[in-house]
């Protein structure tokens, strides 16, 4: 590799950590709206039911639990390509992934719950507000788990390059940014739900 | 299997006189360019190009035909309103004529004013940081086909279904399924939901372009004033269209799902949807003005050939205008009844803005104090801005006053206010900009004749078309009016008006004619020095059109006015020996980021269309190509020093 290369690769770290970065902080204003249009409409339950007839609280603590754990899980992952332990990488990952997936799966069960029960969507304001922040963060942990199966093909094949340590970087902050999202739904939709 | 499409539509003689034009002009072209054999000349240097300078160009081109779009548009309310008095019903049915009004507003903001900054930025910003590049080639030519592709969907609308007829902010309950189950409002949200996520990624882009790519010594209190005001656009950018997103996501859930954020039953809110689209909004009007500032700062300085008087103060201006106009939003609907204090908060925060804003102007006239002042063009759009932005900014100032806002809110006045600002501001700074940079982009200068009687026209016009305004809308003529009664006595008001449209036309048409007889003319116009206005900024230190790398050096710099403490210290040519020359790496072209385009418009016909298959298909279409361009290695290519040596 030459020296413009090398000099390049340098720069392109610095400018997409940076600018994914600005990225993160406009979905915090596009969560931030979500949260705003909850905290109007919340209490607009319309005749239907309110968030404290609905949430179970420990339901609501185990999908945080998990989600924290699998923050730590991916920050183990961070340790291990420090020391380069490609196979380390893989397994945080893995580890990370199948926690993700087991938060999307109660999340689904909850809202699938919601819905047989005739408490979807279209029931209310506040369902409708409710669906809309909590499956917008939803599918924003789905993405990050599309995009984890993405990269983690070519560390695979290739081991940790540059150019993958480099996108390992930005899907850690997505999957930090979205643990703490999910700390203001936890407490402002279920915490607060229930007093 | 196809949605709403299988319906039959039926068209009107407009309807079809536009969609006719369309396909001829689309015939046209396509056989302009296979005559000329121009395919491969167009897919190699600018479809599939990486690079911001031919990006900057296609944007111009889209925001010109959209800014064609929307004056006829104009042209054809204004014929309305002539007509439609009395007995007479005009010409055009009401739900045509919201079409109009609606496709007007939506056109000339997202696509003729986002467009033409967008322009700027591409063309401008990395020359005048002295990079190579913006930060992320690929999401910059991914931005422009999302822009692009909402500006097709608007067109489309003509032919092929309607457009929104509830004005360009589509104001629920009216935007909702209940009382707009057609494919209009959905033709609205979906074309500005693309383009506004175009713009957002765009945003980031240039951010990160500015804070990150500067040359050497270019520190934050030492970047042209432009770069400043863009910068402001872009935190502007980043903290607002988040909220359009969001909102509009919103909007599409309660049509798509029986959501019921903004229904007037079932618990929705409506005026939420109002103040959430003005706190997108009202940063908007900012996002589109602050480059328009910057503009002007710069040409006011190189054509009084002076230094820009009071640089700090007007950055600092800048920042204030930045910050205040996130404070203001609840001004575009003091008459929703928020209490006597919100409203006295929000008008108090709206007169503040204008001290900020007076102190740029003072800065700009203190600037051609005691200079030598050249009246090229470009000043005379200066001037023109002077002269209308500061009837505008008065009249503002008068409406953030609740109690006078409550008799003028949604008349005429209020249309004649923020015309004055955006024509005033936008508009004439982006053809004072065009002519002054038109030379470094091209590589020719632009007639100054023809630019001048353009610029007297588009002054007189405008004059003409909104004066009358200010005075309808204090006689009580509301916006989107297409029938009046005769005895009120608006007929000769409104023949005025008209007559400034057509002035404007007229305005616009010479710049079209300026367009093609500077280029037959381009011989004995060419800039062969790269400076051909004696400038101050780092643009004008490479040659004229610049080469792909922009700068085969990369400067230092360690003033503002980089260029000209280069010339005046005569630091401008090393000799050749103690040049280092580098390689250089640029990015190779790409068809993926057209292709996402292609696929998003795809995307976005069948949502309206509520054809989902084939969306959800368009949509996996865009991420594989994603993915695919995550795979691409090598996906720049080199540049050697002595080929860099040997070209300059």
């Amino acid at each position: 590799m030459t020296a413009v290369h090398e000099k390049h690769l340098e720069e392109t770290y610095s400018k997409t950590v940076f600018g994914f970065w600005s990225y993160l902080m406009t979905d915090c204003i596009l969560f931030g709206t979500l949260f705003a249009t909850y905290l109007v409409l919340h209490n607009n339950t319309f005749g239907g039911p309110n968030a404290k007839e609905l949430f179970s609280m420990p339901f609501a603590l185990t999908e945080t639990l998990i989600l924290l754990t699998s923050s730590f899980t991916c920050t183990l992952s961070k340790l291990a390509a420090y020391r380069g332990d490609k196979n380390k990488v893989i397994a945080w990952f893995a580890v990370t992934f199948l926690l993700g997936l087991a938060f999307i799966a109660m999340e689904f069960n909850e809202f699938s719950h919601l819905v047989h029960e005739g408490n979807s969507w279209r029931r209310s304001g506040f369902l409708t507000a409710f669906f809309t922040l909590v499956a917008t963060h939803g599918l924003h942990i789905s993405t990050g788990l599309l995009w984890m199966i993405i990269l983690m093909i070519p560390v695979c094949r290739h081991g940790l390059t540059p150019v993958s340590l480099k996108r390992l970087t930005c899907l850690r902050m997505f999957w930090h940014f979205l643990d703490i999202v999910w700390i203001f739904i936890f407490t402002i939709v279920y915490l607060m739900g229930a007093l | 299997m196809l949605g709403r499409l299988s319906d039959v539509y039926k068209h009107d003689f407009i309807e079809y006189a536009a969609g006719y034009s369309m396909l001829i002009g689309a015939i046209f072209l396509i056989g302009y360019l296979t005559y000329k054999k121009k395919w491969k000349w167009l897919w190699k240097e600018y479809i599939t190009s990486l690079d911001p300078k031919k990006i900057g160009m296609m944007y111009l081109v889209v925001a010109m035909l959209s800014l064609v779009k929307g004056l006829v548009d104009a042209l054809m309310m204004r014929a309305q309103q002539v007509l439609s008095v009395g007995e007479s019903h005009g010409y055009l049915a009401s739900d045509h004529f919201q079409q109009l009004f609606t496709a007007h507003g939506t056109t000339m903001i997202f696509f003729v004013g986002m467009g033409i900054i967008f322009a700027l930025m591409n063309l401008i910003v990395p020359l005048q940081i002295g990079a190579r590049d913006v930060a992320f080639p690929f999401l910059n030519a991914v931005s422009f086909y999302l822009y692009a592709v909402g500006a097709g969907l608007v067109v489309l609308s003509l032919v092929v279904g309607e457009f929104s007829g509830t004005g360009w902010v589509c104001y629920p309950p009216l935007s909702g399924l209940a009382y707009n189950p057609g494919v209009g409002v959905d033709y609205w949200i979906w074309s500005v939901q693309i383009a506004g996520i175009g713009s957002l990624l765009s945003g980031l882009n240039f951010f990160v372009t500015i804070v990150k790519m500067r040359c050497p010594g270019m520190t934050l209190m030492k970047m042209p004033i432009f770069i400043w005001s863009v910068l402001g656009t872009l935190v502007l950018i980043l903290f607002a269209f988040p909220i359009l997103t969001a909102t509009i996501g919103m909007l599409t859930l309660d049509r798509y799902l029986d959501m019921h954020f903004f229904t007037p039953d079932f618990g929705g809110n409506p005026m939420m949807y109002i103040n959430l689209i003005w706190a997108w909004g009202h940063p908007e009007v900012y996002i589109l003005v602050l480059p328009a500032f910057g503009v002007f700062s710069e040409i006011v300085a190189v054509f009084s050939q002076k230094r820009l008087f009071g640089y700090v103060s007007m950055v600092w201006a800048l920042a204030a205008i930045t910050f205040l106009s996130f404070i203001v939003w609840l001004h575009h609907f003091f008459t929703m009844g928020a209490s006597a204090n919100a409203n006295a908060f929000f008008g108090i925060m709206t007169m503040l803005i204008a001290v900020p804003t007076g102190v740029k102007l003072f800065n700009w006239l203190f600037t051609m104090h005691r200079g030598r002042v050249l009246f090229t063009t470009p000043m005379l759009w200066f001037l023109g801005f002077v002269f209308i932005f500061v009837i505008g900014g008065m009249t503002g100032v008068l409406m953030s006053a609740a109690p006078a806002d409550y008799q003028v809110h949604n008349s005429l006045f209020l249309i004649a206010h923020f015309h004055s600002t955006i024509i005033g501001a936008v508009v004439f700074a982006f053809f004072c900009g065009l002519t002054y940079w038109f030379p470094k982009i091209f590589g020719y200068k632009l007639n100054e004749r023809l630019g001048r009687y353009a610029f007297w026209c588009w002054m007189i016009g405008f004059l003409l078309a909104f004066m009358p305004l200010y005075f309808l809308g204090l006689m009580g003529a509301t916006r989107r009016l297409d029938h009046y009664d005769a005895t009120t006595g608006w007929q000769p008001l409104f023949i005025v008006a008209a007559a400034g449209v057509i002035l404007i036309s007229i305005g616009f048409f010479f710049q079209v004619l300026q367009v093609i007889v500077s280029y037959r003319q381009r011989k004995e116009n060419l800039d062969t020095t790269g400076d051909p206005w004696n400038g101050r900024t780092l643009e004008w230190s490479i040659p004229s059109p610049p080469p792909e790398y922009n700068f085969a050096v990369i400067p230092h710099v360690h003033d503002i006015d980089a260029f000209w403490s280069m010339k005046h210290e005569r630091t401008k040519h090393k000799p050749p020996s103690e040049v280092i020359w580098e390689d250089i790496l640029m990015p190779k072209n790409t068809p993926l980021a057209a292709l996402i385009g292609g696929f998003s418009f795809l995307m976005g016909f069948c949502l309206i269309w509520h054809i989902m298959w084939l969306a959800g298909l368009s949509l996996a279409g865009v991420i594989i190509c994603m993915v695919i361009r995550l795979a691409e290695k090598n996906t720049e290519h080199l540049i050697s020093a002595k080929e860099v040596q040997r070209s300059t």
